[in-house]
């Protein structure tokens, strides 16, 4: 490195804690040296969100926050915006693809027993960032204005309906009018384009920082801080960069690919990315004949139709259900009281009860895109107990559970 | 240094109700820009009502009118569908309409004031899909004691030709009469009542 460029890192360095922040969250972030295809999940999710933002602030240039006119605006970025069907492709997949990789991550986490002390906050601010990632996708999937858009956050919304008393005010409140309507539309679009994305940047942030405070954990689920060399750097960690930045880049790579795939040659992934019905302009007096939402929601979805209404709080059974299957994730770090974090060292019991609860999901996920035939109900009603049993096994497995011995230094 | 001549004491008061008062403060701001997002003048006046020409509605069939952005479905009877109502009584969540799901004056049997001539809004009480018509008698996807009716296709209610709520469907309730009155036979103004007007 040259003098010059030396003195002005020196003199910038002198002014803001560039060299110091590279150091303690790249050059000289130990990680654990055995990370394994799991841990690509995290810094992917990273991409894909700089990926939405970009792309996000492209497609503002051409669209209109109008229910008269949102639609067709999103027609016009499609066939004569030059680029414009990249920009909105990349954009639509990024959002079921950011899913994927979050979910993806989220049981990376479960495997490794990533949320357990001291990293209970990372868990917590995680879950704070899905559930604004979900408030994210749905608000932004009403603004093309097409059927689906008009009659999945016609339904969302009025899930808020059914919370006692407040009910009908709340909803009438986030709609702004008596249906869902223009004003709906450009409060979401404020809302999508700004409010929550710079929630959702300072989450990751926080989320990021927690995480260097304490340090990554690994598929061993031990900590590599337990054994320092003289120079006081732990032996089983290596520096995020260039290590992980390079094995990561790897991972971009084929994650491109994939992504990039998509979006060339079917963006509508058989209508699990894009809906068909969301081609048909919003139509506030006819219903499709069957709605349901983007496949990343399939899952809560199945849950709430699977609860019936109950006397006095009508429907609300179904929201509070689904609201509960949701907020027991916070709790996980409490639920599961196991010292034991990896998957690799616990019981025959928690491995099944965790491989059980992933089919769950992705059952759940089925049967939200089905139809509510009468069997399918009944099916969604044995996984939803599923699904909230594997909470309360993992409470009971976890009290006094016969694990392996935890290795001293990772594998 | 800093603890010289400190009077805790006041320094503690000072910063609660520093504390306080600035927090009351940030409440008190907030509310201007929550109660922004509620519905806007304009809004509420789009809640005027709709005149509905039902000169030419045959019988069984369905018409939609838009009110407040909600679709009002005005139907013909015929008799025997009529006469057929009153069969259903068991199968039916709320058959007496005891539920506040209509004006004082469609509280009756069919649910109407003309009773040849049903108002609904056309908005499931469940998540507010919006259901379709089916009149066809015994369709085998509802069974062959189907009397004519209304199907949400999103969740699987069932309503009869009066909006009457089937029992064990989602949906919690009938389905809501809007205020309505005639201004002559073949005209119907929906929104208002004799007596709101």
């Amino acid at each position: 490195m040259g003098t010059r460029t030396s003195n002005l890192a020196n003199w910038i360095d002198a002014r803001f804690p560039m060299t110091k922040m590279w150091e303690e969250h790249l050059s000289k972030y130990y990680a654990p040296r055995n990370f394994n295809f799991w841990y690509f999940f995290g810094s992917l999710a990273l991409l894909v969100l700089v990926l939405q933002i970009i792309t996000g602030i492209f497609l503002t240039m051409h669209y209109k926050p109008d229910g008269e006119r949102a639609f067709a605006s999103v027609e016009y970025i499609m066939r004569d915006v030059p680029w414009g069907w990249l920009m909105r492709y990349m954009h639509s997949t990024g959002s079921s693809m950011f899913f994927i990789v979050v979910y993806l991550h989220m049981f990376r986490a479960l495997m490794y027993g990533s949320y357990k002390r001291p990293r209970e906050l990372i868990w917590l601010f995680g879950m704070v960032i899905y559930v604004c990632l979900m408030a994210e996708a749905f608000m932004g999937y009403l603004l093309p204005w097409g059927q689906m858009s008009y009659w999945g956050a016609q339904v969302i919304i009025n899930l808020f309906d059914t919370v006692p008393i407040i009910g009908p005010d709340l909803s009438l409140w986030i709609r702004g009018d008596y249906v869902v309507a223009d004003a709906t539309l450009n409060r979401f679009f404020a809302l999508h384009v700004a409010a929550v994305p710079l929630v959702l940047l300072g989450l990751v942030v926080m989320h990021i920082l927690a995480l260097h405070e304490v340090g990554s954990n690994n598929p061993d689920g031990i900590e590599i801080k337990k054994h320092k060399g003289a120079d006081g750097i732990p032996v089983d960690g290596i520096p995020f960069h260039p290590y992980y930045t390079v094995k990561d880049l790897v991972g971009v790579g084929v994650f491109l690919i994939i992504f990039m795939a998509i979006v060339f040659y079917a963006p509508e992934l058989g209508g699990l990315f894009l809906e068909h019905d969301n081609f048909v302009p919003a139509n506030p007096l006819v219903t499709p004949e069957h709605i349901k939402p983007v496949w990343y929601f399939t899952p809560y979805y199945a849950i709430l139709r699977a609860i019936p209404p109950i006397p006095l709080v009508d429907q609300f059974s179904g929201v509070f259900v689904m609201g509960a299957a949701i907020v027991v994730l916070f709790f996980l770090p409490w639920i599961d009281r196991n010292e034991v974090r990896s998957v690799r060292y616990r019981s025959t019991a928690f491995k099944l009860n965790l491989a059980m609860f992933a089919i769950t999901f992705v059952v759940l996920a089925y049967l939200g895109m089905s139809p509510a035939e009468p069997v399918l109900v009944l099916l969604a009603q044995l996984f939803t107990a599923l699904y909230f049993l594997f909470f309360i096994f993992l409470y009971i497995i976890s009290k006094n559970e016969t694990t392996k011995p935890v290795p001293d230094r990772v594998t | 240094m800093a603890e010289q001549g400190v009077n805790r004491t006041r320094r503690r008061f000072l910063t609660a109700t520093a504390s306080t008062v600035g927090g009351a403060g940030c409440v008190v701001g907030a509310i201007p820009f929550l109660l922004s997002m509620q519905p806007s003048t304009k809004a509420q006046a789009a809640g005027a009502p709709v005149e509905a020409d039902i000169g030419k509605l045959e019988m069984g069939q369905l018409l939609i009118f838009e009110w407040r952005g909600k679709p009002v479905w005005v139907v013909r009877r015929d008799p025997k569908s009529l006469a057929a109502l009153s069969t259903l009584d068991d199968t039916l969540a709320d058959p007496g309409s005891e539920r506040d799901q209509q004006p004082a004056y469609a509280r009756n049997e069919y649910r109407s004031i003309n009773p040849e001539i049903m108002v609904l809004v056309g908005i499931c009480t469940h998540l507010g899909c919006s259901p379709k018509y089916r009149p066809d008698l015994a369709a085998a996807d509802l069974g062959a004691d189907w009397q004519g009716g209304f199907f949400c296709p999103c969740h699987g209610s069932k309503f009869d030709l009066a909006g009457r709520v089937y029992a064990g469907v989602p949906a919690p309730s009938n389905l809501i009469v809007p205020p309505h009155k005639y201004l002559s036979d073949s005209r119907i103004l929906i929104g208002v009542d004799e007596e709101t007007a």
